[in-house]
């Protein structure tokens, strides 16, 4: 790029990481601090890990991550195939019916305020309940089926713009050499996008593990995830011990993110190549 | 394409069985909930579990009565607490929705503009927040704006400030909270777009007698029109609604309808009314989400 | 010219109205929308054959094979292969395959896999899928390249590799589009005997779209000229050339000098032309079928043209003419000779010694040629 005259834009950047990566930062930093006032260095005995020792000994923390963890786990794989179903379907079939109403309902979710998604959704597994008694109160399959309409959403559009890319001669050309259209989807086109689907699964993994406000809606006694129990924490206000959970995340999902989007770069330059 | 005319021939059915699944779990998990909503939202408010009246009753041996109740309407309407909080949610969503553009496009355009490698990781550091928890990224910037926070203690520690500034609770606070949070929302789609620029328009224009910010207002705006507004879309509509960043961040008196939703649901038990505060919602967001929608559109037809 | 099946050139089954077709297309149309892309085609392609065909841009070469593959369907009429309705027969289930215009290789599968891939589908025994690779990879010279991913192979190597998927096979019928499109021209010329010489051994029947008649001319055993959906003309390589059957192909197949004219005389054995566009006479030493006072057009090559600063005997195809331009090529020149009449004519001489009589600028020079070049066009 040309920075001759883009101190401005250089400047913009810089506040804008700041602005970015402070918080996240002073989490960090704090998640080592002795004092339980949290934002208040002591300076005498810290560094510490009491805090980490605190956290992994916290029973209420770890069974709400166990929850959320299954729910996660469960939403991401049903989200995966119901998503790469919509996103294959809206990318390679131009005209069907209800294609304008698969579309719209895959781009809603997007940008529904969760509100009302979470209210909607308790609403219907309500109503269902006095209907035909099923789901039979709520837990953990309402938060699942919850997290899945809106984690399916993002997985379509991922699916879908990958496909939008994708060469039809290749499923064409094994169509050529013999193979039916579903052995084609298993064989050719599902391992050429599966970098795409990976990142639908780990993205909607963690729209699922972050969500507080669907899960509040359709949780039920006893199902609370992860992030209800750090709500109802930091409302009572801020916790050492969040600082901790707040840095193991980070750490986690930043070593997640640096390798997949490397061994992606690998991917796509081999993709390219061979295009 | 082509595969598709193929398939339409021979693989009705097959093409039927990959969608019916999608679809019919977005009809029933995501379409009908709402008309369930809208359902109660005309019923009246009960004692009972569930916390309504049905909205069909038998009236006699073999009669129905349907009974709509506007009540929860007008109730939202005589109220000055719901229409205030309507407004400010909007305000609130607006200028948040301003200043994500004002600092998120020197972002996206500094990073389109980078060389590959630096962009790429640029490109990260922009990710790497939204795939961390949304909740504890808020979190941390109630450490940060407490009274004796870091911002205050630095401050006082340098000497520029006596005593500690009140930021947390107020709508400071929470401006900033919706801005952190949203910002990747509105860089990610305007850099997609500033992406595919051919920036040789600008060289082009600046060949023609065009001064730089010329060229700057004269080409790269007008074309990454749609990257801007599907960006200012993903910003505005959650924030509307937004619960958690008012809640945490907002004070007590810091009204967003989203909010108000939520206290009216599962403090006040008032689920007809939660249900009228979502339609009401919901009617003034759909324009909004329908024009993301073709923005959306109209972005993809051109990229291919 | 024709190097293709000697044998089959001499035997020109198409000449045999009791030969049996082996590819039979029948009254083929394909619209998009109100579109034709390929408006009521009608081929007969037989055993052993290199069919090319040859055409513009957009003209429907694609479209038209890629009806033969069965990836699109006709919105009207039949295609026989051996003799059978491919009608609703799915591309996985015809005795035809098709080699891509980009390749489409499999990323993610190495050499051998991918020329192992169409084997695998029919369930041929896995010893046997090794030992057709290994033979196929070896025809195709690619032995030691079997374990390399596609993106690690040069543009000539991939072209190498999606013929040997497509002929590993055995097809009856190999479809090829622009099989040599992304080559550079000393490879696209070298590949093209390549082709031939695997076809040949091979026995399999092509069908070759081009644009670069060039590239026609040397593979084809006959040439399908399309334009605007529509087969022109249909004939062996030299046969295009030499006997155009209208001002298109004429003008599209080589270069051609074209005049417009009317019949002055027509006899059976010779016809005469007025032509003011000329500036002088025609005569052609064969009779031509064409209404009296018709609008016919002559075309000449290039090639037919003799120029001299002498004057040649005879006045029927003799113009007198300044040289206007000169395009030193290498083998041979092209000199643009402008007519009194404003009519620039095009002429091609060998460069066959270095010190000819140099022929320049603005001098005045005599064309003339056979009373057996021109060929008449009526349309
Ligand atoms: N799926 C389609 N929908 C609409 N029009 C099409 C479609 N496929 C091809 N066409 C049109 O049909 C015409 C013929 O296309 P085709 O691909 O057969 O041309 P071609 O002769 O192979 O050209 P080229 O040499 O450029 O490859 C073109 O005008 C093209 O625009
Ligand atoms: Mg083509």
């Amino acid at each position: 790029m040309n920075y001759k005259s883009s101190y401005f834009i250089l400047t913009c950047l810089g506040f804008g990481f700041a602005f970015l990566y402070i918080p996240i930062l002073s989490m960090v930093v704090f998640s080592f601090n002795a004092s339980k006032l949290v934002t208040v260095w002591d300076a005498a005995h810290s560094p510490t890990l009491k805090w980490y020792y605190s956290l992994l000994n916290n029973e209420e923390i770890l069974d709400a991550a166990w929850i959320s963890l299954k729910v996660a786990v469960i939403n991401a794989s049903g989200s995966v195939i119901l998503g790469t179903l919509a996103g294959f379907g809206l990318a390679r079939f131009s005209q069907f019916r209800g294609r304008f109403t698969l579309n719209a309902m895959t781009t809603a979710p997007l940008v529904m305020p969760e509100v009302i998604t979470g209210l909607s959704l308790l609403l219907l597994f309500v109503a269902l309940e006095q209907l035909i008694g099923w789901p039979a109160g709520r837990g953990i399959t309402t938060m699942t089926i919850g997290h899945m309409t809106f984690s399916m959403a993002y997985v379509t559009v991922i699916v879908n713009s990958r496909l939008a890319t994708f060469d039809t001669a290749l499923e064409e050309a094994a169509m050529d050499l013999g193979a039916r259209p579903l052995k084609v989807f298993f064989v050719i086109t599902l391992p050429i996008i599966f970098p795409a689907i990976l990142s639908g699964w780990l993205l909607a993994f963690t729209l699922s593990w972050d969500d507080l406000v669907i899960s509040s809606f359709t949780s039920g006694p006893g199902s609370s995830t992860l992030p209800m129990v750090v709500f109802s924490k930091v409302r009572l206000g801020v916790s050492p011990e969040i600082n901790v959970l707040a840095t193991i995340t980070i750490t986690v999902v930043t070593l997640m993110i640096v390798g997949v989007s490397l061994w992606m770069s690998r991917m796509a330059k081999l993709d390219k190549a061979a295009v | 394409m082509n595969t598709a005319g193929y398939m339409r021939r021979f693989g009705v059915t097959g093409r039927g069985l990959v969608v019916v699944l999608p679809y019919l779990w977005l009809l029933l998990f995501f379409v009908v909930p709402f008309v369930i909503v809208l359902k109660i939202s005309f019923s009246d408010i009960d004692l009972a579990i569930p916390p309504y009246k049905p909205l069909l009753e038998w009236v006699g041996k073999n009669s129905l009565a349907i009974k709509l109740d506007f009540n929860n309407y007008a109730f939202l309407f005589t109220d000055r607490l719901y229409i205030n909080a309507f407004l400010n949610s909007i305000k609130v969503a607006f200028i948040s929705t301003v200043l994500c553009i004002l600092i998120g496009y020197p972002m996206a355009y500094g990073i389109a503009r980078a060389k590959p490698a630096t962009r790429n990781l640029l490109l990260l550091l922009v990710i790497l927040p939204f795939w961390t928890s949304l909740l504890l990224r808020v979190y941390a910037w109630i450490g940060l704006l407490k009274a004796n926070g870091v911002i205050n203690n630095v401050l006082i520690w340098l000497g520029v400030i006596q005593d500690p500034l009140t930021m947390l609770y107020t709508p400071f606070a929470m401006y900033i909270g919706i801005v952190y949070s949203y910002l990747p929302f509105f860089i990610l789609p305007l850099y997609a777009n500033l992406e595919k620029m051919d920036w040789q328009l600008l060289e082009a224009a600046e060949d023609l007698g065009c001064k730089p910010w010329q060229a700057f207002y004269k080409i790269t705006l007008p074309l990454s029109r749609n990257g801007m507004l599907a960006g200012s879309m993903l910003v505005f509509i959650p924030a509307v609604g937004e619960f958690v960043i008012p809640a945490l961040l907002g004070g007590p008196n810091a009204l967003m309808i989203g909010r108000v939703l939520w206290d009216e649901f599962f403090s006040n038990r008032a689920w007809p009314v939660a249900s009228a505060v979502a339609i009401l919602l919901l009617i003034l967001l759909v324009p909004f989400m329908m024009w993301y929608q073709s923005v959306q559109a109209r972005e993809s037809a051109g990229a291919r | 010219m024709t190097t293709s099946g000697g044998a089959l050139v001499k035997a020109a089954p198409w000449n045999d109205p009791n030969a049996r077709p082996y590819v039979q297309v029948d009254r083929i149309t394909k619209s998009f929308g109100e579109f034709k892309a390929v408006d009521d085609v009608s081929l007969k392609i037989y055993k052993g054959e290199i069919f090319c065909l040859l055409g513009a841009s957009g003209c429907g070469k694609t479209t038209l094979l890629r009806m033969l593959g069965g990836f699109e369907t006709p919105s009207s009429g039949k295609i026989f292969i051996d003799g059978e309705d491919m009608t609703g027969v799915p591309p996985y289930e015809r005795p035809v395959n098709m080699m891509f215009q980009s390749y489409a290789l499999f990323p993610h599968m190495n050499v051998e896999q991918n020329v192992a891939f169409g084997l695998k589908q029919d369930g041929v025994a896995k010893s046997e899928i090794q030992d057709r690779v290994a033979t196929m990879l070896g025809l195709v010279k690619l032995g030691d390249f079997a374990k390399r991913k596609p993106h690690q192979l040069s543009g000539g190597q991939r072209q190498r590799v999606a013929l040997a998927r497509s002929l590993v096979k055995r097809p009856k019928l190999l479809l090829l589009d622009e099989p040599l499109g992304a080559l550079d021209k000393k490879l696209r010329e070298h590949t093209q005997f390549e082709l031939i010489s695997l076809q040949d051994k091979l026995g399999v029947t092509f069908v070759v779209v081009t644009h670069d008649q060039e590239e026609a001319m040397t593979l084809a055993s006959r040439i399908g000229v399309m334009n605007q959906g529509e087969i022109v003309q249909a004939g062996t390589p030299s046969e295009i050339y030499e006997f155009p059957s209208s001002k298109f192909v004429a003008d599209f197949v080589g270069s051609v000098n074209m005049f417009e004219g009317k019949l002055i005389e027509d006899e059976p054995e010779y016809v005469r032309i007025g032509s003011d566009e000329l500036g002088a006479t025609i005569y052609v030493s064969h009779g031509i079928s064409a209404p009296p006072e018709a609008t016919v057009w002559a075309a000449v090559r290039p090639e037919k043209i003799f120029m001299s600063t002498a004057a040649p005997e005879g006045t029927d195809n003799v113009v007198r003419g300044a040289v206007q331009d000169i395009a030193y090529l290498g083998d041979l020149s092209i000199y643009l000779v402008k007519l009194p009449t404003g009519k620039v004519v095009r002429v091609t001489q060998p460069n066959t010694s270095r010190h000819a009589e140099a022929i320049t600028w603005d001098q005045q020079v005599y064309l003339s040629w056979d009373a057996t070049s021109p060929v008449v066009v009526t349309r």
